[in-house]
């Protein structure tokens, strides 16, 4: 397909997107109906020719057009077609037009869906997409164009970064973007609320569902960009605390405030203020985050981009958005009615304390990222805020929030009994301890922190079961009673343990891995022999092999346990032709949740490889802990109530359960 | 043209997006109010589920009733205020305009500025597959370069395509080309000579060790080569041994025809050194004679004198490559960097029809290192 056809789809989309901008939110002043009704075709329009311009591009890695200059510049014929197409959005040009992409395909979702919403919240939700289209197109079309022409067209590309050819960025980005980007739709809702300044009740509805939903997929964009880390940067590392990974912590700590104070609202009426303002925020740090690693402000594998006409016009974008936001908010946010009243013992007081905990998080965070670039830029001194920082400030403020948070489902809404809660907390308490007690005696000695926070997981992780098994009065009715009752739980309810309980495996992941891991770094030659936690490990043979645009050197390792064999592992090192440029692809092997983890270093002047191999307990738990807490975002947002009904006739109860008297 | 239908299609398409919702009809805005209700409405439903599934006591639930209740009142009593949108035909037929006109003129005036209308597409496969005639040079050196990856033993591809490259510019591959051309058929003059100049064209006009080497062995192959021993010259020269290369170049000359393309080069090269220059059609015998009496100065002024008549020679009749290309390096030579680059200028006009006269103009701008 002609690349031209694609430029000039994209130039149309900002067309689209001005007006986009200007015609319903005008509609919404003048209370215009036919204005109004332009909104949705407009975000309709706007969605597909932003995709007819992606395919476009696709089309043309994927053709290995070379009169594209993008293409020329990040792709290479002998790509194997997968990492021809992820190769899309492997660069700078194509990763923002796929952020415009998931931009205009959830505009047009809020178009399609939103029939039942009120028409002037509607069509200011619209409007204000709208304008964060016209902000990014623009960006694209003057300082990004991803259709630049380069003629005489060259016959070879120069290939792709070859770390980036990785199943990960056909997984890692677009997961992200669907979580960056979601919260744009949020970040509209409260706008248009402040623009308007009124919230109605099909307000608290469409936020929570759309707030779960890009915090889902922010989760599992974060938990896959963090295991593509630990094996394709050959370090063996999850978390570096490097800029680049805080920037998408942020927005997902402020998003993850956002969805608990989402459910105060819709289900109390309260904390409207205070939930208008998460979602600015949520956005305006997932703005940051483009910002941090679109502009070149961090040199880092992701930093693509290090022209600065684009640093200033993202910043620009910023100043508006956020700037634009918060005025908004000061200005309207009296005028938004207060409404429900509750004690500091509730579930309302609950998700405050986790409010107010994950946003000082997001502060400490946020202030660790920024801080040495500001001081940098104002005075030239070059810091670095490291780990030590951030586990200390993100520890002291995740260790309440984890121990908070299997009380707050089990207190009452509006008047709590904390006593009571505790009192049915007990047993979980009480294998909490048992197990900081066998980790404790495992262990022999060592940081006390270590039990502690095994001690902590097991909590949080039964706290979740104690939570359902209540709910479901399990040991209170007959058996199959409350096996119907289980079931017939609201899914958020199951949601919402799933996710907690998958905070407390994750945090099990965490704590085992940084306290037990073992490193084993040695030169060796083939038939040698060294010992990997528990396990031995022989070099059986290195062996040259071609792939289709690189090649490489395999290790293969032969793995026994107490002198029986139990598999083998390979490892290499890859040479990229094209870029002369050399990857580590980790050998890992996974014994139940822990992995043996290989990695191939450089050729020692005596012969031989240096080696690094570590033995990582429980270590997948951590990723595995992020999908659970997918996965309860998820049931939670197929609850029905979420879903924006029209009027429905009146609904027959699940004939699942029989009435049942509570206690 | 196709291009041109799918734009006036697209243009077309997204004014309807406008036009279409703008059309007369009734409101069928759901207002705030209704809206509000239906989510009560779902949420009283839902407590009723709970009630019925046990979930919450009867208590509960009336207070859970009540307070929805409370909230229907006050929405009912806010709606019964809240007039139905309407329409203006005023607004309507602005915007209506605004997509009209707006539009095709800013998308049109956008893309104008930004797009290569003129430009197809070119997939790989399509280029690969088009005829010789009408490949491109970037097509043709890939299709030789895919054939010797196939055939890594064919040393004679490797003869054609080193040229090529020196041509375009791409200096280390021509040595590369080059050097497996040698190991393939063996070591001779032309190949130890090309193999000399990739080299000296990747370190900017600098003998390097290896260059002088494969100049050394092509003066082995034809102890006669003309190219081996200038660079060879060079090579002393550049190594403060003016002597040594005096007493090359004299020889070379003395073997050297008047009318050599090389030969005012070669002249301006013995010049340099203070070595007698043969005669005509550079400079006569005496001319020679003289400038070896001459100051450095006297002497940089007479060879200049000769550029000079060169350059005139060219603008009066400029169909003449090897002439342009011998004022480049000559004005080079004598570190005239902006005459030899205008030099290259006043060629790339004058053979501007002519793309294998531009190639060598081009790839000897960037082995002076001139800038292309």
């Amino acid at each position: 397909m002609n690349p031209e056809i694609g430029h000039y789809a994209l130039v149309l989309a900002l067309a689209v997107a001005l007006l986009q901008t200007v015609l319903p939110i005008w509609g919404a002043r003048t209370n215009d109906d036919a204005l109004m009704r332009v909104g949705p075709s407009l975000a309709l329009a706007f969605c597909g020719f932003v995709a007819l311009s992606f395919a476009v591009l696709v089309t043309a890695y994927v053709q290995s057009d070379f009169s594209v200059l993008n293409v020329v510049e990040n792709s290479h014929s002998m790509k194997p077609l997968l990492f021809k197409i992820t190769g899309t959005w492997g660069n700078h040009e194509g990763s923002m037009l796929l952020w415009a992409l998931v931009l205009a395909i959830f505009g047009g979702t809020v178009a399609l869906f939103g029939g039942n919403l009120p028409a002037r919240l509607k069509a200011n939700v619209l409007g204000v997409q709208g304008s964060i289209g016209v902000a990014f197109t623009a960006f694209l079309l003057l300082t990004s164009n991803p259709f630049t022409r380069v003629i005489p067209a060259p016959a070879e590309g120069h290939d792709l970064n070859p770390v980036l050819q990785d199943i990960g960025l056909a997984i890692h980005p677009p997961l992200l973007y669907l979580g960056y980007v979601g919260f744009s739709v949020t970040f509209s809702f409260a706008v248009a609320a402040l623009i308007d300044g009124r919230i109605d009740a099909a307000w608290a509805r469409w936020v929570r569902p759309w707030a779960l939903g890009a915090w889902g997929f922010l989760t599992l964009g974060i938990a896959m960009g963090s295991y593509w880390a630990y094996y394709e940067l050959g370090w063996g590392g999850w978390w570096f605390w490097d800029p680049v990974e805080n920037a998408s912590l942020m927005p997902w700590l402020a998003g993850t405030a956002l969805i608990h104070s989402a459910v105060v609202m819709e289900k109390r009426d309260a904390l409207k203020v205070w939930t208008v303002l998460l979602a600015v925020l949520a956005f305006s740090l997932s703005l940051l985050g483009t910002f941090l690693v679109r502009s070149g402000v961090l040199t880092s594998v992701h930093a693509f981009a290090t022209d600065p006409t684009r640093g200033v016009f993202i910043l620009a974008i910023l100043i508006f958005f956020i700037g634009g936001s918060l005025t908004l908010f000061a200005a309207r946010a009296g005028s938004l009615r207060q409404g429900g009243i509750f004690a500091p013992i509730s579930r309302e007081g609950a998700l405050v304390l986790n409010n107010l905990l994950l946003t000082a998080a997001a502060a400490a965070v946020f202030v660790g990222t920024l801080y040495p670039l500001a001081l940098e830029a104002v005075t030239g001194e070059k810091i670095t805020v490291g780990p030590p920082y951030f586990n200390l400030t993100v520890g002291a403020l995740m260790l309440p929030v984890t121990f908070a948070m299997p009380f707050g489902p089990l207190l009452a809404w509006k008047r709590g009994d904390l006593a009571g809660a505790a009192q049915r907390l007990m047993l979980a308490f009480f294998l909490g301890l048992v197990a900081a007690g066998v980790a404790a005696y495992a262990q022999g000695g060592g940081p006390a922190l270590t039990p502690i926070g095994i001690g902590l997981a097991a909590f949080v992780v039964l706290g979740a079961v104690v939570d359902v098994a209540e709910r479901a009065g399990i040991g209170r009715v007959p058996a199959a009673t409350a096996f119907a009752r289980f079931r017939g739980l609201p899914r958020a309810a199951h949601g919402a343990a799933l996710a907690h309980a998958g905070v407390g495996i994750c945090l099990l992941g965490i704590v085992a891995e940084t306290s037990w891991n073992s490193e084993t770094i040695i030169g060796a030659k083939v038939g040698d022999r060294f010992p990997v936690g528990g396990y031995e490990l022989t070099l059986a043979r290195l062996e040259p092999r071609t792939g289709p645009n690189y090649r490489e050197l395999v290790g293969v390792f032969d793995i026994s346990r107490g002198g029986a064999s139990v598999g083998s592992i390979e490892s290499s090192k890859r040479l990229f032709t094209a870029r002369n440029m050399p990857t580590t692809e980790a050998g890992i092997r996974t014994f139940g949740f822990s992995q043996l983890y290989v990695s191939l270093g450089d050729e020692l002047p005596g012969g031989g490889l240096a080696i690094r191999a570590y033995w990582k307990p429980l270590v997948t738990l951590i990723w595995i802990g992020a999908i659970i807490m997918a996965l309860g975002g998820v049931f939670s947002l197929s609850d029905r109530r979420l879903r924006v009904g029209a009027p429905k006739p009146a609904r027959k109860a699940v004939p699942a359960a029989k009435p049942v008297a509570a206690e | 043209m196709l291009l041109w239908l799918a734009i006036s299609l697209m243009t077309g398409a997204a004014i309807m997006a406008v036009l279409w919702p703008l059309r007369p009809r009734a409101g069928d805005g759901v207002s705030d109010g209704q809206a509000d209700l239906a989510v009560y409405r779902d949420q009283l439903a839902e407590i009723d589920r709970d009630r019925a599934a046990g979930l919450i006591g009867a208590p509960e639930s009336e207070a859970a009733r009540t307070e929805v209740a409370r909230r229907m009142l006050r929405v009912a009593e806010a709606d019964a205020a809240n007039r139905m949108a309407t329409s203006s035909d005023r607004r309507r037929r602005l915007a209506a305009a605004v997509a009209l006109v707006g539009v095709p003129l800013f998308a049109g005036g956008l893309y104008f500025a930004l797009g290569s209308p003129e430009q197809g597409g070119q997939p790989l496969a399509a280029r690969l597959d088009a005829r010789p005639e009408q490949a491109d040079v970037a097509i043709l050196v890939r299709r030789v370069e895919d054939h010797l990856n196939a055939n890594p033993d064919d040393g004679r591809g490797y003869e054609v395509i080193a040229p090529i490259y020196m041509r375009i510019g791409r200096f280390e591959d021509a040595a590369r080309a080059w050097e497996n051309a040698i190991r393939l058929n063996g070591s001779d003059a032309r190949g130890q000579n090309g193999l000399g100049e990739a080299l000296l064209a990747q370190s900017g006009g600098v003998v390097t060790a290896e260059a002088k080497a494969a100049f050394q062995a092509a003066q082995a192959d034809d102890p006669k080569d003309p190219k081996a021993r200038y660079f060879l010259g060079l090579a002393a020269e550049q190594d403060g041994r003016p002597q040594e290369a005096a007493s090359i170049w004299s020889g070379l000359a003395a073997d050297t025809p008047a009318d050599a393309p090389w030969r005012p080069m070669l002249d301006v090269a013995l010049a340099r050194v203070g070595a007698p220059v043969a005669p005509t059609p550079g400079p006569s015998a005496a001319d020679v004679a003289a400038a070896q009496q001459m100051s450095a100065e006297d002497r940089s002024a007479m060879v200049r004198g000769m550029v000079d008549r060169l350059s005139q020679r060219l603008a009066e009749n400029g169909d003449d490559l090897d002439g342009w290309l011998r004022l480049m390096r000559a004005w080079n030579v004598l570190g005239e960097g902006s005459k030899a680059r205008d030099a290259a200028a006043k060629a790339r006009v004058q053979f501007a029809a002519d793309t294998q006269a531009l190639g060598r103009i081009d790839a000897l701008a960037r082995e002076l290192g001139l800038g292309s």
